[in-house]
């Protein structure tokens, strides 16, 4: 009775039916929590104890306290990327029969992939992320199909003496990555092979590289761009700087907030391809639910992790906290459609996704890769695929050293 | 535990010439002091012994299958790697430069401090603040004074580039931010050597002809030598470990790593604990050597003890 307050140490020691959920900070997360505890008729109750804020930090500390057997998390958000690490190291639990049914029942192929490890699923699609082209209007009637018409057309924008950026997230980090595997997908080409265990760095990736080359050589990016995070990608474009942006949909109600006239200007598309005629395959990013190994109560942890992610669940969430569903039906919503004029776009992007190579090795393979594309001007094609190539396989079999 | 504590060498071969009050006094002591030490050894000898064992191992987390003993093929992999040499020779060019500048800076502030006649307090605690200020705090702060736009240092000394994303400048302002920071402290141990500088000393100088200059150094230098080199030691070894300025300003891109960044990206990202733990005894034994050098070569003391260590 003590433990009805609001202590979170309390929380912890309470009740045999209590669930802890520990995940990413989200505004409107508690209200699914309420409803799914309200729902369960006092079966289960989750407690929900908040991550850091940065995907480093989530990941640290589940991993600090997994590695040590901490029996007090049950439910873990995953970040898509983190699937095959936290599956082989034998920290999360396998969805099986019915569980493994309703995770998979609507849900989207590209979603369902990143929460699958060596054929097997392990988590269940809570939300996930795509990023589009976002571009202006009043500048370009048509968005451009391909990497190299962006770069032409901004190149063009300049010499007329108007705002003509390309921003996106060059920084060294993940975010590079993700342009770096949106261009190798739609290029058809391998960073790994499909079973996660071999470097392969195929001509495909030798294309994306000169492509990336190509635009940091071109003039057309701001000169903080090598800096660039997602945040600075956006605001370079709200300053009305930039003609093209490539970004996560959340700019866009960010857009709608700071800038409402430059917000009517926008326009958004699926990302640029390097062929003509083929659409541009988008990294997924999102956030799946698993369910610790070390678990005491495993079989509430599914059942409340079912319920957080169900389509109830996603629909107010993509509403409220504006992350895109990753059941589909979802997105047929008459007040989801409100929310997301751009949904039609997001979701023929989903349906043709880049996924990351899933490996447990994905956050030592990020590292390696960002390092050898920052910064883009440097790029050499042929001799960085050959360095990426030695470089991937010793961060696959966790031999050598991370940068 | 506490029985053998009496028996530690030095106690055995005098023990003979002693009384036995005195063999009571010395058992005690062993006595009161034994908590201390085994707590000292449990928090810091315990981890680096572990760190060690872990270091010949092949041991990553994410693959608990593979745990095996490799001797030192962790060694040899860290010692023949690139990554490393470039975040070894970051953290020695850190290092040096900013410590040398440091120098020259703190000694002149020190010497303003010890001369100021009025608010000789206000002006130290003002010249504190930078020191007191977390490092990563105020890390951001340079981190968007650098950046292009939001910027004013940027924007004012270079409008058409972005300093931090290039290898060298962005080196420069990671130097700058350690010496903003750390000055003050070095300052303050120079002050603390300069008051050992009798006047009489000084008077006697300048009675025999020596200008300002040759006080300083013949007269001053010398007087202030254990001072300085206490400064020097406490300041080397804190800008050899530099991590939060490097983490914030650039995250280690464009080269600029220093080892125990590296270390922790193996370590704590990479969940490597097998190379991690390699770099972390590296790190280990780089900074004993370097308080090794400036003890038995410079005659180093630590203060308050005697002039046993000194030359």
């Amino acid at each position: 009775m003590v433990c009805a307050s609001a202590l979170t140490a309390c929380a912890l020691a309470s009740g045999a039916n209590t669930v802890n959920l520990y995940s990413a900070p989200e505004e409107n997360l508690q209200h699914n929590v309420d409803r799914c505890n309200a729902e369960s008729g006092g079966r289960y109750q989750i407690v929900y104890h908040k991550l850091p804020r940065d995907a480093d930090g989530q990941r640290e500390q589940m991993v600090r306290r997994l590695a040590a057997g901490d029996s007090g998390m049950d439910i873990l958000y995953l970040d898509v990327t983190w699937t095959g690490e936290f599956a082989e190291a034998n920290w999360i639990r396998e969805w099986t029969g019915e569980n493994k049914a309703e995770a998979e029942r609507g849900t989207l192929q590209g979603p369902l992939e990143t929460a699958t490890w060596e054929g097997k699923l392990f988590a269940a699609p809570k939300n996930t992320n795509v990023q589009l082209l976002w571009y202006r209007k009043d500048l370009v009637p048509e968005p451009p199909k391909t990497w190299g018409e962006m770069i032409s057309t901004a190149q063009r924008l300049k010499q007329e003496g108007k705002p003509h950026w390309i921003s996106l997230t060059g920084a060294q980090y993940e975010g590079l990555y993700v342009h770096f595997n949106t261009l190798v997908q739609s290029a058809g080409g391998h960073i790994i092979t499909d079973d996660g265990k071999r470097a392969v760095v195929d001509d495909g990736a030798v294309q994306a590289l000169r492509a990336l080359r190509d635009l940091g050589t071109a003039g057309v990016t701001s000169a903080a761009m090598n800096n660039a995070k997602e945040d600075n990608a956006r605001q370079e474009f709200e300053t009305g700087q930039s003609a093209f942006e490539m970004n996560w949909p959340f700019v866009y109600p960010s857009m709608l907030e700071n800038k409402p006239e430059l917000a009517r200007e926008v326009g958004w598309a699926r990302m640029p391809g390097l062929r003509p005629g083929v659409p541009g395959k988008s990294t997924i990013g999102g956030a799946n639910l698993a369910v610790s190994s070390y678990s005491t109560k495993p079989d509430l942890a599914f059942e409340a992790a079912k319920c957080l992610r169900n389509p109830e669940s996603q629909k107010f969430s993509a509403i409220n906290d504006g992350v895109p569903p990753t059941i589909e039906s979802v997105y047929a919503d008459p007040q989801v459609a409100a929310q997301y004029p751009m949904r039609e776009t997001i979701l023929e992007a989903l349906k043709d996704p880049g996924v990351r190579p899933v490996t447990p090795a994905a956050q030592n393979v990020s590292t390696v890769l960002s390092n050898m594309l920052s910064p883009i001007a440097a790029i050499d094609p042929q001799r960085t695929a050959e360095r990426m190539r030695t470089e991937v396989q010793n961060a696959l079999d966790s031999k050598g050293v991370m940068p | 535990m506490v029985q053998t504590a009496p028996t530690a060498p030095g106690t055995a071969s005098d023990s003979g010439a002693m009384s036995e009050g005195k063999r009571a006094e010395r058992k005690l002591g062993w006595l009161l002091c034994a908590p201390a030490a085994l707590v000292m050894v449990a928090v810091t000898g315990w981890p680096i012994l572990y760190a060690l064992w872990l270091s010949f191992q092949r041991f990553d987390l994410k693959y608990p299958d593979r745990r095996e003993f490799v001797w030192l093929d962790n060694y040899i992999t860290v010692l023949t790697n690139g990554y490393w040499w470039s975040a070894f020779w970051v953290t020695v060019l850190v290092t040096v430069i900013s410590v040398a500048i440091e120098f020259a800076l703190g000694m002149s502030l020190a010497l303003v401090m010890h001369r100021a006649l009025v608010g000789r307090g206000l002006v130290r605690t003002v010249s504190l603040i930078p020191y007191g200020i977390v490092t990563v705090v105020a890390a951001f702060s340079w981190r968007y004074a650098w950046t292009p736009d939001t910027g004013y240092l940027a924007n004012a000394i270079t409008p058409d580039g972005a300093p931090l994303t290039e290898h060298a400048s962005a080196l420069a302002i990671v130097i700058l931010a350690e010496i903003w920071k750390t000055t003050p402290f070095m300052a303050l141990l120079l002050m603390a050597g300069l008051a050992l500088v009798p006047d009489d000393l000084l008077k006697a100088a300048a009675m025999d002809g020596a200008g300002p200059w040759q006080r300083f150094v013949k007269v001053m230098l010398p007087v202030m030598k254990p001072a300085i080199l206490v400064a020097l030691l406490f300041r080397t070894l804190d800008a050899f470990r530099v991590f939060d300025n490097i983490v914030v300003l650039t995250s280690g891109a464009q080269d600029t790593s220093s080892v125990s960044v590296l270390a922790y990206n193996n370590l704590i990202k990479g969940l490597n604990l097998g190379i991690g733990s390699t770099m972390s005894v590296l790190i280990f034994i780089a900074v004993a050597l370097i308080a090794w050098i400036f003890i038995k070569l410079f005659g180093t003391a630590a203060p308050g003890s005697d002039d046993k260590g000194r030359r």
